[in-house]
């Protein structure tokens, strides 16, 4: 086993690591005695740049990959859509990081931000993991971070509550994922995906199809609890409700990236089995590389399965949210909804890179405008301690700033044009049907977009209290100076990606073309 | 230079965001500045145009997302520059009678000008993309218009307008996104749609989807009920733009993007129920179903501004009827009609709304009646007496060639479909006259309850007075000289019939 490569592999990872073990050291050590905004601050920074190292980093990993000694197959990817999630993962965690700043949920800044940084790496590792054990590996180091993070706010009852919800349901997600992948080895024999895929469409694994089905039902639910996808999303209002507003917006945006990045492995996997083999092998196998039109292996009954869980979460999130009074659920439900978004464009995924780059631009965008959704709710939290609808009424009166970003950050969300949020969906929505022009990939695009125009009526709904009804006390809100910036810059930048959707996507094509 | 009408109204939207809060002052004539100089540059494009023949002609075309053929790309033909002369005299007229917002000024004229811009970026948009784009940036400012500055039921038809225009634009989205998968996924622009010859069959359920998506918009009966309710809860100038321009926008994506890009969804099923064989007789029906409901029911309203909001509906009939006729004369007719009712409907609101609501705050026909508002208004009486002429439709006005041209078309396509509406241009008179005989000119015997609040009514004001000469204005000069705007209209309308878009 060459260990040097395996470092030169992890070294984002690794730079996480270091990052998480100074912070401590710094905090714990040398700021023992300064008040808690230095300590916040300190920590904070020492986050950012932590991620800003690895970062630095990255272009000295390996091109291909790390690969298991003595075979062709990779255990973690290098470039390519990996390295797109993984630098979208770390900007997220830093701008996080930055929310911590001027929060006061906890005193333990220090353990708070090293917690951050790990489930960070934990993120890295399932955006680039194309074996099965790593995945696992990965899902652990970033879902029990999150869990020490919801309950963070010691003082709160919900916090703690939220939390015991969140570790059962994922505890218990855990377990049936790893249920199925024990019988995706079981018919395949191997661990890498791409054999996996490959071992499905042999002789053998036609006659095992059954427990196919298990498997991939079993495996669904376990990723499904990650990306929030209904019927498994039921952890998602309470851990969104509970969770510290900092926390909340970590599991929201990078969690979810890291998520839907080895959902795009798995698609890619599951398209690119026969790129390493000649076209005889093909042949031989009777195979046309047209998996849509066969009912053989992964990918036909992966895509029917997908297809179920995104109709269902698009409706059970949008009709649920327009119920939600706090805004913090509505939020969590609408997470719901576009997880299922995204699910459909999961379920028609192209054979070239049109449906991976659609999914990564809509996740990175998605989880941008929620920590910007976030940093708002924490705001007009601190200000009015709760976060019913009734705190949001005029917004537009106390901080006119604050009622303009959620304004610009609700639309997008809703997919209201120029917005980002717009492109986003319009972009998914076309390469789906790109995949499919007619059928059920016509008739899912139709419910998505029917379900967008209901999504619009609980946005409104806070939209109406920010800037139409009368404020219940009229004293202005403060924004602290680092949570303004931030607000600034990602208003600004929904506002600007949305009207240049080439700058996102081209960046995001670039990495493709470099795999 | 026509591009420039969006960048302006969008530059001045911001700005007004940016004003500071406490100089309303500042904030109107800064608001009229803009509109101003949008009509300005509506109106020397129309000019160049007309030295130019009214041929179509590419204001901007740059790639925008280069990877999937999406071109940021303006043009105006005659059609354009038609609907873009009507927003800009809305715009103006809708700002002079707003002078009296105290409320949030310049918030007010901030969403009122990004809904401007929209529009104006719908009306010149030759790509089915960025059309779209513009046609949703049009939404949200209408909510908070309505629902900030409106009155009776504002929030409720508020939320009622959005979603109803969310819910038909995204119809249209689909049908944009099916178009654009099932052409290849080359172009968005619709000169390249409109020639990527999409198969009869599906031609045949897009029409239908896209074609219901715009109309809803331009308030197709049975979609039609957000109309009223978003008309009355609305502030006057709102009111304005929705039925002077707004309703429009669902008209004109009728015309330039389902008509235009899906001919063969009009073609006959092969078989018929009732005389109902396409889709074509499908939405005549509802558009004569429209003029005779929406006339009937302005007729039956206690509330001043309900008879003109259901008049819209009926005004708007005609627009959806001359389009289904397919022929140069029936499709003339709904253009020149979508500038007629733009202009005659925006004055109407604005006298029911700004001149008459304002002083008597109330808008009860009942109530109206018993104040003797011919002597005590005499300036409101006689601005709704020759705008309620103009709506009826009596020759002179901009009404009477554009519906006359419409039922003429309708007679050559199918003469039962001329035959009803005639009933609701009749009923039309009947509920003009009725509204003005009880507003204006009723001589019941003041109660003892009017006498105690028998105060002089606040005099009129010149925004009022320059609002309703330049609206009136407009209707008398079209009405007049109906030359002025066929000339635009004639040859683009010729062009689609001939073809689609070229």
């Amino acid at each position: 086993m060459n260990y040097g490569e395996l470092f030169r592999v992890t070294l984002p990872e690794t730079a996480l690591e270091i990052a998480a073990l100074l912070v401590l050291v710094v905090d714990l050590g040398f700021l023992r005695k300064a008040a808690l905004n230095v300590r916040a601050g300190a920590a904070a920074l020492l986050g950012v740049v932590g991620c800003a190292a690895a970062l630095w980093v990255m272009p000295m990993q390996p091109m291909g990959g790390y690969f298991y000694p003595g075979t062709g197959e990779v255990l973690l990817a290098t470039g390519g859509t990996a390295a797109a999630a993984q630098i979208g993962i770390l900007a997220l965690t830093a701008l996080t990081l930055l929310l911590l700043i001027d929060s006061t949920f906890t005193k333990h800044v220090g353990e708070y931000v090293a917690l951050i940084l790990m489930a960070a790496a934990g993120g890295l590792i399932i955006a680039a993991a194309q074996d099965l054990l790593v995945i696992f590996i990965g899902l652990e180091l970033l879902s029990l971070g999150l869990y020490i993070l919801t309950a963070f706010a010691k003082r709160s009852g919900a916090s703690a509550e939220s939390a015991l919800k969140y570790y059962l349901f994922g505890g218990m997600s855990a377990a049936f994922l790893l249920f199925g992948f024990s019988y995706l080895y079981g018919i395949t024999g191997s661990t890498d995906l791409h054999r996996i895929m490959l071992g499905l469409y042999m002789p053998n694994a036609a006659t095992a199809s059954p427990l196919l089905y298990v498997a991939l039902v079993m495996i669904a639910a376990g990723l499904g609890f990650k990306v929030a996808a209904a019927p498994f999303h039921l952890w998602v209002a309470d851990t969104y409700e509970g969770a510290p507003a900092p926390a909340a917006a970590f599991i929201a945006s990078v969690s979810k990236v890291a998520s839907f990045a080895l959902l795009i492995s798995i698609g890619a996997a599951a398209w690119h089995i026969f790129d390493g083999m000649n076209g005889h092998a093909a042949l031989m196998l009777g195979f046309v590389p047209e998996p849509q039109n066969t009912w053989l292996g992964f990918h036909a009954s992966w895509t029917r399965v997908l297809m179920v869980l995104a109709a269902v979460s698009m409706l059970v999130g949008n009709l649920t949210a327009l119920a939600q009074i706090s805004v913090r659920r509505l939020v969590a439900y609408s997470a719901v909804a576009h997880a299922g978004y995204i699910l459909l464009g999961l379920a028609f995924f192209s054979y070239g890179p049109r449906s991976a780059e659609a999914i990564l631009y809509y996740v990175l965008t998605y989880g941008l405008t929620t920590v910007g959704a976030f940093a708002v709710i924490s705001v007009v939290e601190r200000a009015t301690g709760s976060d019913r609808l009734e705190a949001f009424s005029g917004l537009h009166k106390r901080s006119p700033l604050l009622a303009a970003v959620l304004l610009v950050l609700f639309l997008s969300l809703a997919g209201i044009p120029p917005l980002v949020g717009f492109w986003a969906k319009f972009n998914l929505f076309a390469a789906v049907l790109n995949v499919q022009p007619g059928g059920a990939a016509l008739g899912l695009v139709a419910l998505a977009i029917a379900m967008s125009a209901v999504s619009l009526f609980y946005y409104l709904q806070v939209m109406k209290r920010a800037y139409v009804l009368a404020p219940a006390d009229e004293t202005p809100i403060a924004l602290p100076p680092v949570t303004l910036v931030l607000l600034a810059f990602i208003g600004i930048a929904v506002v600007v990606l949305g009207c240049f959707p080439s700058l996102l996507q081209g960046w995001i094509a670039g990495f493709y073309g470099g795999m | 230079m026509l591009a420039w009408t969006i960048y302006l109204s969008f530059a001045g939207a911001l700005v007004e965001a940016l004003l500071p809060k406490n100089r309303p002052a500042l904030a109107r004539w800064f608001a009229l500045v803009v509109a101003v100089a949008g009509l300005a540059l509506a109106l020397l494009s129309f000019a160049a145009g007309a030295t130019n023949h009214f041929q179509r002609s590419v204001i901007v075309d740059v790639p925008w997302v280069s990877g999937m053929g999406i071109h940021y790309l303006l043009a105006a033909d005659g059609i354009s520059l038609v609907v873009v002369l009507l927003t800009g005299l809305a715009a103006v007229a809708g700002v002079l009678f707003s002078w009296n917002i105290d409320l949030r000024t310049n918030e007010f004229f901030a969403f009122f000008l990004a809904l401007i811009g929209g529009v104006y970026g719908v009306f010149l948009s030759y790509d089915l993309f960025l059309l779209f784009v513009f046609y949703e940036i049009a939404i949200v400012p209408k909510y908070f218009l309505i629902a900030i500055w409106g009155s009776t039921r504002r929030e409720y038809g508020a939320m009622k307008l959005a979603l109803y225009s969310f819910v038909g634009s995204a119809m249209v989205l689909i049908g944009l996104l099916a178009a654009y998968a099932s052409s290849g996924g080359h172009s968005t622009g619709l000169v390249e749609l409109a020639h990527a010859g999409l198969p009869a069959s599906e031609q045949m359920w897009l029409f239908p989807l896209v074609f219901t998506g715009f109309a809803i918009l331009a308030g197709m009966w049975p979609f039609h009920t957000w109309a009223p309710t978003g008309h009355v809860a609305a502030p006057t100038a709102a009111s304005m733009l929705l039925a002077g321009v707004v309703m429009k926008l669902g008209a004109y994506g009728c015309l330039r993007v389902a008509i235009s890009l899906f001919p063969r969804g009009l073609d006959p099923w092969g078989w018929s129920f009732l005389g109902i064989g396409s889709w074509r007789d499908v939405f005549a029906v509802l558009a004569v179903i429209g003029i005779v409901y929406g006339a009937l029911v302005a007729l039956a309203q206690t509330d001043f501004k309900f008879v003109i909001g259901y008049s819209s509906v009926s005004h708007m009939g005609f627009v959806l009827l001359g389009l289904v006729t397919l022929n140069q004369i029936g499709m003339t007719g709904a253009v020149l009609q979508m500038f007629s009712h733009g202009v005659i409907a925006g004055l109407l609101f604005a006298i029911v709304g700004r001149i008459v609501y304002e002083r008597t705050h109330t808008r009860q026909l009942a109530e109206l009646e018993t104040m003797h508002l011919s002597k005590r208004l005499p300036f409101a009486s006689w601005a709704f007496v020759l705008a309620g002429m103009a709506s009826m439709g009596l020759p002179g006005f901009s009404g009477f060639v554009a519906e006359l041209q419409v039922l003429v078309g309708s007679w050559v396509a199918k003469p039962a479909w001329t035959v009803t509406a005639g009933v609701g241009i009749v009923v039309g008179v009947a509920y003009t006259w009725r509204a003005l005989q009880k507003a204006f000119f009723s001589d019941a015997t003041p109660s003892a309850h009017v006498h105690e609040h028998g105060h002089e009514l606040a005099a009129i004001t010149w925004p009022e007075v320059a609002g309703t000469v330049l609206l009136f204005g407009a209707t008398l000069a079209v009405g007049l000289y109906p030359r002025l705007l066929l000339d635009a209209i004639e040859p683009a309308v010729k062009t689609l019939l001939a073809g689609g878009v070229r």
